[in-house]
């Protein structure tokens, strides 16, 4: 993880959005998209695979300005939720310096997003690193639907997050908690930078 | 005109606009007439003047009741004087003011042109001063804006002091609102008081008649009033409002601005935490004498570089120089000094100059291996010298320390005191000195002269056991006595091993000093007296025994011989078996006899060197002295025949 660049003075911060197909990080990241003023945002970035086949996955760039002295560079990224796109995964989580694992918590979804968890791990450790040792923070999208067809953030803490990451409910397409996770994830990343000192 | 009871200085609101001229009227009313005079007061109305020189001569009065105290408007003083004129009675009201001690003039602003009245204030002024009374005086301008003033009167005020007082500020005004609602007992609404103060009231005055409307509106309506509802009642509504109106509204939440200040804040954080766990760092170790230009340059640096690894790194550094110096002052206290110890940058530089000094420190002299207590036969005559020595070996330091071995020469003293350093050497770090005190003479000698007296004594000081042989041969060698003295105390206090070997009893010895001698004396003096037969006999037959089984008459014989000390008996043994070697004979009673009773040789010696020097070298090394083993020196006549032969 190179997160700090000391001799351009440039802190990059690496974020990926993780979880179930259609659970809505893309929606976070069009939020985000939606409030950055253009001068700070650049343009969504796509990844082609060797054999041409495009697998769409989300990039955005934040430029922050300085901050204390260093250009601050956020990127934003998801990952394909489907099951199948595990190399697109692994690809993009590669180099990363926080994960934001939004699950969907609709009830039915449970199972999708233990998988998806589980793949996580998985994919963090074949890169050498511990999943415990990665700022994270997990997000419990579509809180804005029916209460009978989901569970509350107290349920999913129960359910999901045995790793006791800071939780937060959202509802990613009316923009609410979106912001919350991201500044959560990055302080959480900001504070390892300045623990680990690079 | 009577003092307002309520013009008092702890009812004046001091604020920095009006400082100075309160501090001037305090002053004044302490010390009348003394400190300034006259003091002129000036200011835009309703800002206190009045209020000032009221206090002015409230607390004149309350210092002392018997001073006298006048206060006049101007007006009032320039209509008592036309009355007084009028009545012809001008002298009177010239003397009215003779008895005051305190004259409180006030708006003399209105002196404009008033010829007259200002060359009676003139001469009112000049009578005063003269009598050490106090005049104060106020206008709404300074003196050298009143128009038509006269010279004389315009620098009789600036021979005293002029002070001004300025509008409040928007603190004061506050203050003065605050204090004023509460002497009221009005209670506002938060922000209301700050409305009123945030608008730029004239003066004082004006404030406090804002205040009142305030007051009268409360009272009357049940709703508090609000800031804005009390601007609205004081029509100050669409007035520019002042820098301390209400704080301009928020702009609407932008999500991202506030993520990107959220994110601003934690990482300033993060770097500041960090600088501050520096700066600590910096500032302790720097405490501590240490050079700190490693830390500073990571200050300097204002990269987020992993403070705790540098910290930790620097602090390992300054606990190796720590280390380093600790060891070079006991081999080099000069040295200890130096400043690259308290340079972590200079590590290396240190690490090589402690090397230099070990390099330089040679071991002191230690024990001679051959003399153990193996090879040391006892005996009556030595058996106490012999335990304490073997006791002091085992527990160096703990048992006898010192351990003094006095006897004659030969009996064995120094085999004692090397043995005792065999052994102690055999612990591990252990550092043994032993060696005779002519020997610890000579280097003393040699390290003044080289300028290494520091070193040399440092080599000493680190020794486990330090073992000084002959030690009565410092007799009158004042500078050794007095290096052995610290020696010995510095080893003292470190509970090692010390042993002196002396041909007689301490309190016996000449030519030491006092101190050293009780030093001496106080430790465990055992004696070693010559050899008695039987320990001869021992030491006979184990000599022998070198050479195979002793014939036992031999041994018999030899030991029934005098000898005063072990190295006679020695000497005497060695004397027969050179002589069985060189005749090629066998050892036996009757060859000794034969060598020792002087009986003429059968056949003439063959070894020159024997017969010549003396000295026989013995195949134990141990035997140096010449003198000792002359045991008959050859007749010359005798000698002179055989070489011409």
């Amino acid at each position: 993880m190179s997160l700090v660049n000391f001799t351009t003075r440039e802190i990059t911060c690496k974020i990926v959005y993780y979880g179930p197909g259609r659970s809505g990080k893309t929606t976070n990241l069009q939020y985000v998209y939606g409030r950055v003023p253009e001068d700070r945002r650049g343009r969504m970035v796509s990844l082609a695979t060797q054999t041409d086949r495009t697998l769409f996955f989300d990039f955005l760039p934040l430029e922050l300005g300085s901050i204390s002295g260093f250009k601050t560079r956020f990127q934003l990224y998801t990952v394909p939720g489907q099951v199948y796109y595990n190399a697109t995964r692994k690809l993009v989580l590669q180099g990363a310096d926080g994960v934001v694992f939004v699950a969907d918590s609709q009830a039915r979804q449970l199972d999708e997003n233990i998988e998806s968890m589980q793949n996580l791990q998985v994919n963090l450790l074949e890169q050498g690193l511990d999943i415990r040792a990665v700022p994270a923070v997990l997000q419990y999208n579509k809180q804005d639907l029916p209460q009978e067809l989901i569970l509350t953030p107290a349920e999913l803490d129960e359910a999901i997050n045995f790793r006791a990451w800071p939780s937060l409910p959202a509802d990613a397409i009316n923009g609410r908690g979106v912001f919350e996770t991201l500044k959560a994830i990055s302080e959480a990343v900001l504070r390892k930078l300045s623990q680990e000192g690079a | 005109m009577e003092l307002n009871q309520l013009f008092r200085f702890d009812s004046f609101l001091v604020g920095p606009s009006n400082r100075l001229a309160v501090t001037a009227a305090k002053t004044v009313a302490q010390t009348p007439g003394t400190a300034y005079n006259p003091l002129f007061i000036y200011s835009a109305t309703g800002l206190g003047k009045t209020h000032l020189l009221m206090a002015i001569g409230q607390q004149a009065r309350e210092a002392s009741p018997q001073v006298s105290v006048e206060y006049l408007t101007l007006e009032e003083f320039v209509e008592a004087f036309h009355a007084a004129v009028a009545a012809g009675q001008s002298e009177a009201f010239r003397n009215r003011f003779v008895n005051v001690d305190v004259l409180l003039i006030d708006d003399v602003q209105f002196l404009t042109h008033r010829r007259e009245m200002q060359a009676e204030l003139l001469r009112l002024i000049g009578q005063l001063q003269a009598a050490d009374k106090q005049i104060v005086l106020s206008s709404d301008r300074p003196p050298s804006e009143i128009e038509g003033l006269d010279e004389r009167l315009v620098s009789g005020f600036a021979g005293g002091l002029i002070v001004d007082i300025s509008r409040p500020d928007f603190e004061t005004r506050l203050a003065i609102l605050r204090r004023r609602a509460e002497e009221r007992g009005a209670d506002f609404g938060a922000g209301v008081l700050e409305a009123v103060a945030a608008f730029d009231a004239a003066n004082v005055r004006e404030l406090l008649g804002t205040l009142n409307r305030l007051v009268a509106f409360q009272a009357v309506n049940e709703a508090p009033l609000t800031p804005e509802s009390a601007t609205a009642l004081l029509g100050w509504e669409g007035q520019a409002p002042e820098p301390a109106a209400p704080p301009p509204p928020t702009p609407p939440p932008d999500e991202f601005t506030d993520f990107l200040s959220d994110v601003s804040t934690v990482l300033a954080r993060q770097v500041e935490e960090w600088r501050r766990r520096v700066a600590e760092a910096v500032l302790r170790w720097e405490g501590e004498g240490y050079r700190t230009m490693r830390l500073e340059g990571l200050l300097n640096a204002t990269a987020p570089v992993a403070p705790e690894t540098a910290i930790r790194d620097f602090e390992r550094d300054v606990e190796r120089l720590h280390q380093l110096e600790a060891e070079m002052s006991s081999l080099d206290p000069s040295g200890a000094g130096d400043a690259v110890f308290h340079d972590p940058d200079c590590l290396a530089e240190a690490e090589a100059l402690v090397q230099r000094a070990r390099d330089g420190a040679s071991p002191p002299p230690g024990p001679s291996p051959l003399w153990t207590f193996q090879e040391y036969v006892g005996g009556e005559s030595n058996k106490v010298a012999l335990t304490a020595a073997r006791a002091a070996a085992e527990q160096p330091g703990r048992r006898y320390s010192p351990l003094v071995l006095v006897g004659p020469a030969g009996v064995g003293k120094t085999h004692l005191l090397h043995a005792i350093g065999n052994v102690v050497g055999q612990a591990s770090g252990a550092v043994v000195a032993c060696l005779s005190a002519q020997d610890f003479l000579e280097e003393l000698v040699q390290a003044i002269e080289r300028d290494r007296v520091e070193s040399w004594r440092a080599r000493y000081r680190r020794v486990t056991a330090f073992l000084l042989d002959d030690v009565h041969l410092l007799a009158g060698k004042e500078r050794s006595q007095e290096e052995l003295f610290h020696l010995f105390n510095h080893l003292v206090s470190g509970q090692r091993q010390l042993a002196f070997t002396a041909n007689a009893a301490p309190r016996e010895l000449r030519g030491l000093d006092d101190r050293l001698m009780s030093r001496l004396d106080g430790g465990l003096v055992a004696e070693l007296t010559p050899p008695d037969r039987e320990l001869r006999h021992a030491l006979i037959a184990r000599q022998l025994a070198q050479a195979g089984e002793p014939d036992a008459d031999l041994v018999d014989y030899l030991a029934a011989r005098p000898g005063e000390s072990v190295r006679t008996v020695l000497g005497l043994v060695q004397r027969v078996v050179s002589r069985a070697e060189a005749q090629g004979v066998p050892l036996s009673a009757s060859l000794a006899r034969e060598v020792l009773e002087g009986v003429a040789p059968r056949v003439s010696r063959t070894s020159v060197s024997v017969r010549t020097s003396g000295l026989v070298a013995s195949p134990l090394g141990a035997v140096k002295s010449r003198e000792k083993f002359v045991w008959h020196w050859p007749d010359p006549s005798e000698r002179l025949v055989e070489d011409l032969a």
